[in-house]
């Protein structure tokens, strides 16, 4: 594994009696594409602010290369903003606004052209130097915020939700942009966003964050397939959360009914979440699952169906690619290794969280 | 900390600098002593004598009659004029604009030598040209003031009004007169303002009978300072502070947003 | 049918404007461009540059500059510390720093006339002080002083309008780029501020350029303006036509320092009012 580059050790950050974020501890490696996701109001967008320098912690250290930056500011830091309205300077053109950082670094004026040159070619708007930034839509005025970050060769690029104001398709296609632009310099992306979907296509690792506490740090495979509690796994995509109770090693009992699961170790008869992923839930023959019911709801969502089966008192949410008609009488079946056993929050805050969710 | 130290000390010297004179009128107000320096006392003479003395009262009146008259008047016109300049096609809105900027960039000494120049053609100076020339320069205010107004409304409102059956002047007053009642208010306490304290333009257009307050104190003060002008600039104080509260709590965003509300003095 | 309806509601104001600013202007010019004799003739501008009028508009302008640049010099600072107050009564802040101007402006130069006349206020604490009296009224500096007070409010309010404007993620942005306080304030803000400072300008310099009250009041009639002149024309002369041929130089002085100004605005987007 490459080295830690950023190291956030015990912050803690509040406006007056609002505690944003409580001892957070979080590292990020060196060429990590990292993302921040969460709800409005978890701590993300605070957290990357005190990376970038625009605030202060209450307590706490922020250690970038091996150095103390908690209280440097941000002019001093070798770290670029990409701003969530791009934050495009309206007075400059587009190089003017490019050449910023440059000249306040005192590069000739050679090297200034040549960066900007490579920078709009690496957005994919060569020759839109001289252009004003109102001429620009929302999706290139993005691309200039981000080469007017990376033309000063941060170390670090910190990324406020830069997608949040573009439209579907254009997001989607900014996401690979992204990508590709972070394979191509080489460096470390600190991405904050509210948008599971963006955060599962882009991150090598994802943070996700509720009311200023980090709920799970791992790979976008492991969040989404091992969420450690109900917020993760409501969050994160679509699931089934059932409250259960862990009967015994390799056994829970949901909704009256006990099924086999993988999981071992909670004890016994222990009350725990229990997870099922839509498209993990099988449709059987009404006697051949563990349970039977009747689909209520029916929508086409163009790869699959959505599915609504009311079975147990539970309405399950199903993704299934044949198609049924509401009012069938079906059973549900899901195999041991798709159920994901969770203990149940502790703390109350933790359970305000569950409510909200 | 030290910045936030320097700052509150600036904003102090600014606000005793704009504030300090009219802290002495008032003090002065009710100083017993003709003295401007020694404190001879606490009286409300001064106030009693300015309510007494006909040239103040008769200068306090006119300026009241004209004030309101032309603010009425000029709101009227310049609101109509709004909507229509505002259903103009390009070019003759630009026309319509550019002669309405004439007042407003136009030196004060100027249009008032102009105004009177044209009056005394046809007529003698008095209270009618007076108001004339307030209406003038009060009807570029409104439009102002109201032209944004009708430019943001949603238009198809209207013309949805119109389309479900309502009559032009219902669909008016209920739908288009709500969405640009608060820039006609601001426009008609701006003309308020702007009358009040207007002095060139009524200066060159009021003739020999007509006074208003600014004409009058003009020339009292080349005569020499009464302290029934003390307790004067009291109660015009108090009655701007309380005109001003009122405009902010009406709109306190559009003071900030629209730099119209202003405009130089003399 | 009915956008022409609706276009007919200023068929009042066109006949205002008619009546009452095109026609004006049309009188003051037949008025410069007349000898009393009413045969056309161009003396009544050339007067300008007979050497009385030359030093008085000469004078008018050099306190014009003086008090503009007083003005902007404390305003700006002023609508900064202004604008970046976050608390909640800001608008009230805001709010009494441009009361004094709704106050009758004949009544804020007889304050400063009490203040600054020889046995005023400041000169009994300057006494008292043992600094001994000074002669403040009835000099130019008295007029500017009168001036600046009279005009600052309109130097403040577009500048502070503008400044409100600047987001502060551009300010932000401006520092993660490496710049520091000054180069913000030199790269970003007053470029970001400009139309706000031109409008102030244009607010204060025109008024103070054009102005005859200020300088009579507190000039003692001493300090003899390019307004006074003209308005001596009026009052106390007989001569309308040579008056008419200065104001109409006036205006064009006016127009021309607009104009002047706008140059300075490169996007253009200078609103006076």
């Amino acid at each position: 594994m490459s080295k830690k580059l950023i190291h956030f050790i015990d912050i803690t950050k509040s406006y007056g009696d609002n505690v944003v974020l409580d001892k957070l501890n979080l590292y990020v490696r060196e060429n990590e594409f990292i993302t921040l996701l969460g709800p409005s109001g978890c701590g993300k967008t605070t957290t990357l602010r005190l990376l970038g320098g625009f605030e202060t912690p209450d307590e706490g250290q922020i250690i970038f290369d091996g150095k103390d930056i908690t209280s440097l500011p941000p002019n001093e830091r070798n770290l670029n903003t990409v701003f969530q309205k791009y934050a495009l300077f309206p007075h400059m053109s587009i190089a003017e606004n490019i050449a910023f950082g440059l000249k306040i670094k005192k590069k000739s004026k050679a090297y200034i052209d040549d960066k900007i040159n490579y920078a709009l070619k690496l957005v994919n708007l060569d020759g839109f130097g001289s252009r004003t930034i109102d001429s620009l839509s929302g999706g290139q005025q993005q691309r200039i915020a981000i080469a007017r970050a990376i033309v000063n060769e941060p170390k670090v690029l910190l990324l406020d939700e830069p997608l949040g104001a573009l439209d579907l398709k254009l997001r989607q296609d900014m996401q690979y942009e992204l990508i590709r632009l972070k394979n191509e310099l080489g460096i470390t992306f600190v991405y904050v966003t509210h948008d599971q979907e963006e955060a599962l296509t882009m991150s090598d690792t994802i943070v996700v964050m509720n009311q200023g506490y980090i709920q799970q740090i791992g790979t976008p495979e492991m969040i989404y397939n091992e969420p450690v509690n109900a917020f993760v796994a409501d969050f994160i995509g679509d699931s089934n959360i059932i409250h259960g109770t862990m009967i015994c090693d390799k056994t829970v009992e949901i909704l009256g009914t006990k099924i086999p699961c993988v999981d071992e170790g909670f004890g016994t008869n222990r009350p725990v979440d229990v997870v099922i992923r839509p498209e993990d839930v099988e449709i059987t023959a009404p006697e051949e699952g563990f349970m039977a019911g009747t689909i209520t709801s029916v929508i086409f969502k163009g790869v699959h169906y959505e599915l609504e089966i009311l079975a147990n008192d539970f309405e399950w949410l199903v993704h299934t690619t044949k198609f049924y008609t509401v009012g069938t009488h079906v059973g549900i079946q899901v195999i041991p290794f798709n159920i994901q056993i969770m203990n149940k929050p502790e703390s109350e805050d933790e359970e305000a969280v569950e409510i909200d969710a | 900390m030290v910045k936030k130290t320097v700052s509150r000390c600036y904003l102090t010297v600014i606000f005793l600098f704009l504030y300090l004179p009219i802290l002495v009128l008032i003090v002065l107000s009710f100083n017993d002593s003709k003295s401007r320096v020694l404190w001879g006392g606490f009286t409300l003479k001064w106030y009693f004598s300015c309510f007494q003395d006909e040239t103040i009262m008769n200068a306090l009146t006119m300026t009241l009659k004209i004030t309101v008259v032309s603010a009425v008047l000029s709101t009227l016109i310049g609101t109509l004029a709004a909507i229509g300049i505002s259903a103009m096609k390009k070019k003759h809105r630009a026309i319509m604009l550019g002669a309405t900027n004439i007042p407003l960039l136009n030196a004060d000494i100027v249009t008032g030598i102009s105004l009177m120049l044209l009056f005394v053609r046809f007529t003698n100076l008095g209270f009618v040209t007076v108001l004339i020339a307030h209406i003038t320069f009060n009807i570029p205010y409104v439009i102002l003031n109201v032209l944004p107004k009708i430019n943001q409304a949603n238009r198809y409102t209207y013309e949805a009004a119109l389309d479900l059956g309502a009559s032009p002047l219902y669909a008016f007053y209920k739908i288009t007169w709500p969405e640009i009642k608060s820039g006609v208010f601001s426009g008609f306490l701006m003309a308020v303002t702007m009358s009040l304290d207007d002095f060139s333009i009524t200066f060159f257009t009021k003739g020999a009978g007509v006074n208003t307050l600014s004409t009058m104190l003009y020339t009292e003060l080349r005569k020499g300072i009464r302290p029934e002008l003390y307790a004067l600039s009291t109660l015009l104080f108090l009655l701007a502070f309380s005109l001003l509260l009122v405009m902010n709590y009406q709109s306190d965003r559009e003071l900030r947003h629209h730099p119209t509300v202003i405009r130089r003095s003399e | 049918m009915r956008r022409l309806m609706r276009q007919l509601l200023a068929g009042p104001y066109i006949v205002w404007i008619i009546g009452f600013i095109l026609l004006p202007v049309a009188v003051i010019l037949y008025y410069a461009f007349t000898s009393d004799t009413d045969s056309f003739t161009l003396k009544n501008i050339a007067a300008i540059a007979d050497p009385v009028h030359v030093k008085s508009i000469v004078l008018s302008l050099k306190l014009g500059f003086s008090c503009t640049l007083v003005c902007l010099l404390l305003a700006y600072p002023l609508a900064m510390i202004l604008s970046s107050f976050k608390f909640r009564h800001q608008s009230f802040v805001v709010f009494l720093f441009i009361l004094p101007m709704w106050m009758n402006f004949m009544l804020r130069i007889l304050s400063w006339r009490l203040l600054l006349s020889n046995n005023g206020l400041i000169n009994t604490f300057l006494e008292w002080t043992g600094i001994g009296r000074v002669k403040m009224l009835n000099t130019p500096a008295s007029v500017v002083f009168g001036m600046v007070y009279d005009f600052l409010p309109f130097m403040i309010l577009p500048i502070y309008n503008s400044m409100t404007r600047i987001k502060d993620d551009i300010i932000e942005a401006a520092k993660d780029l490496g710049a520091n306080r000054l180069t913000i304030l030199i790269k970003i803000i007053v470029p970001l501020t400009l139309s706000g400072i031109i409008s102030g300008v244009i607010m204060v310099f025109v008024p103070a350029l054009t102005s005859f009250v200020i300088s009579d009041l507190l000039g003692g009639g001493k300090v003899l303006l390019i307004g006074n002149v003209i308005e001596q024309e009026f009052m106390q002369g007989t001569n309308w036509n040579l008056g008419s041929g200065l104001s109409v130089v006036l205006m064009i002085f006016v127009i021309a320092s607009m104009a002047l100004m706008n140059i300075f605005d490169k996007d253009g987007g200078a609103a006076v009012w």
